[in-house]
């Protein structure tokens, strides 16, 4: 049996809300969940779900309520667990007096690297975020995209086998969004566990083996994102070619949109071979026939919607 | 403590790259102006007047720097998210704390050492010598610089858990308090009130008592100060230091960094 490399069980944050701070806000609720070793896992959710939440917890930053945390079979609360985790804040922010490779040689001093190899594994890791020309700038100077990339390089700067990007992919242009996400691939193909967190579905459906979707602090689904998505199939799409006026085909054509010769029949799973004995008799032809899945958006979306509708409902039945 | 004094070093790169040591030259401008204007005004009493405008003004810019910077050094951390990424490496808070704690009184000692060759050399210029007399100024640049830590650590202390507005007025409220201590201790004289009188006792011993560096008067006038004061005040500055820094850290290593 292999250890999975986060863990949480039960995890609950609550912070104090109010003037006195008597009243409490809960922020993340019973999280339990497992990111294996060695996969890509993406952490989905609407603004305030919940995610910064937990990856803050995970790397220490805040303490949980109540449940537990572990990386790598070790508590979070276990100082040497450390050693073996990359973080990137979300909107990284660092000491503006320094320049890139002074901060990356500030931090590499945390993790035991000497002095020769320290040197290396800076050049090293400027080279890898593209930053090899701007590593003797402050970072003052530096730009939004490119404190997001010194950021990535910090975090990876000490080769750990598990990786925690909270929005790596915020505020970065496409070429940067691209960078990062081959940055993602490299790691993983390197056999480390990559967790992250984003809005851009899009980079979620590319790069992760797994999806965890977090709504109001509640894990509302977690999967692959085929085999999440999978799950509502909503039926089969034809798309045919048709010029004839047979009457046999009028119902269908009716159900069909149109662009030019061409249509677009969508069918009930059940339906499919009857739909298409109907068209071939009227000897229209088949150009393509395929499952329609709804987007990881759509998924996403529907249990967005779903979270908001039961937080209203409680909000209704506690009133 | 390793990874303190890394901490610690780049604290310090941060003063230089800030532009902290500039008050050198405040100091620096100063002092010239010093040496010129009271060799003609205080005929006698140049090397008095040198001596308490010179730690006087050490105190000062020293003051300035501990609280200001010092308050600063915690709340910018949390308030521009730098720490983020530091906490999520093998540091301990209290590393941390005690990192910046290190390096902002490292920088201190610098600023302070360089205002106090210059003293010297005011002095040796308004002189023309230096004697032993004068290693009581030694003494009281090293009460300065003990001084200048426990505020350092009680700003820090205060930076951990509240604004920066309120850390300034807490810090240099209890400084201003701390130079009282020894009148709150004699206090019985002044009411009728036995149980006033004993709150102000207590007082005075939990408030740092920072009349205890002061031997300004001393070292202008060219007397030594008792080597049993000089252990004493070494041992209750670090005693003092260690209990605010363990307070701060441990105020801090409970707080969720939101």
């Amino acid at each position: 049996m292999t250890t999975a490399a986060i863990e949480t069980e039960n995890l609950t944050k609550d912070y104090p809300s109010g003037f006195l701070h008597l009243k409490k806000r809960r922020s993340l609720e019973g999280l339990t969940m497992q990111v294996e070793a060695g996969e890509a896992f993406g952490f989905l959710g609407p603004n305030g779900a919940g995610k910064s939440t937990t990856i803050k917890l995970l790397v220490g930053l805040i303490f949980p309520t109540s449940g537990t945390a572990r990386i790598l079979g070790k508590p979070i609360s276990d100082i040497e667990m450390h050693q073996e985790i990359g973080y990137l804040p979300e909107q990284p922010y660092f000491y503006d007096y320094l320049t890139a490779a002074e901060l990356l040689d500030y931090f590499a001093r945390f993790h035991k690297l000497t002095g020769a190899g320290r040197r290396e594994r800076v050049e090293r890791m400027l080279k890898k975020v593209g930053l090899e020309t701007a590593g003797k700038i402050q970072l003052r100077k530096y730009s939004k995209g490119m404190l997001q990339r010194v950021g990535l390089a910090q975090a990876i700067l000490h080769d750990p086998q598990v990786v925690i990007l909270d929005e790596p992919m915020s505020g970065l242009d496409p070429v940067g969004r691209r960078e990062v996400r081959d940055i993602i691939l490299e790691l993983k193909r390197e056999g480390r566990t990559v967790m992250f967190s984003t809005h851009i579905l899009s980079d979620a459906e590319m790069l992760c083996d797994r999806v965890g979707v977090i709504v109001g602090g509640k894990l509302r689904g977690v999967g692959a994102p085929d085999e999440i998505v999978e799950m509502k199939a909503q039926g089969m799409e034809i798309l045919f070619e048709y010029t004839g006026s047979a009457a046999s085909a009028a119902a269908l054509l009716g159900k069909a949109t149109q662009a030019g010769n061409r249509y677009r029949l969508q069918v009930a799973e059940g339906e499919l071979y009857g739909a298409l004995e109907q068209l071939r008799a009227a000897d229209a032809k088949i150009l393509s026939v395929t499952q329609l899945k709804p987007t990881l958006e759509e998924y996403f979306m529907h249990l967005v919607d779903a979270g908001r509708a039961q937080a209203a409902a409680v909000e209704v039945s506690g009133t | 403590m390793r990874r303190a004094g890394v901490v610690a070093l780049n604290t310090f790169r941060e003063a230089v790259r800030d532009r902290v040591l500039y008050s050198l030259v405040f100091f620096a401008l100063l002092m010239m102006a010093a040496a010129i204007i009271v060799g003609q005004i205080s005929i006698g009493i140049e090397s008095i007047v040198i001596v308490s405008l010179g730690l006087s003004a050490i105190s000062v810019i020293g003051l300035l720097i501990a609280i200001f910077i010092g308050v600063g050094l915690m709340y910018k951390e949390m308030d521009k998210r730098t720490l983020y990424a530091l906490l999520a490496k093998p540091v301990r808070r209290w590393e941390f704390l005690l990192g910046k704690f290190g390096g902002l009184v490292l920088t201190l000692t610098v600023n302070t050492a360089a205002m106090a060759a210059g003293l010297f050399l005011v002095l040796w210029y308004v002189k023309h010598s230096l004697d032993s007399e004068d290693c009581a100024v030694l003494v009281a640049v090293y009460f300065i610089l003990l001084k200048l830590a426990l505020v350092v650590a009680l700003a820090m202390l205060f930076s951990c858990f509240t604004t920066p507005l309120l850390s300034i007025l807490f810090t240099a409220g209890l400084y201003i308090s701390g130079l009282f201590v020894q009148e709150m201790r004699t206090f019985r004289s002044l009411t009728p009130k036995p149980a006033l009188e004993a709150f102000m006792r207590w007082l005075s011993y939990l408030l740092p008592n920072f009349q205890n560096f002061d031997v300004m008067a001393s070292a202008a006038h060219g007397r030594a100060v008792p080597g049993a004061l000089i252990l004493e005040n070494t041992i209750y500055a670090a005693v003092y230091c260690a209990i605010v820094l363990l307070t701060a850290a441990a105020v801090f290593s409970r707080r969720n960094l939101k």
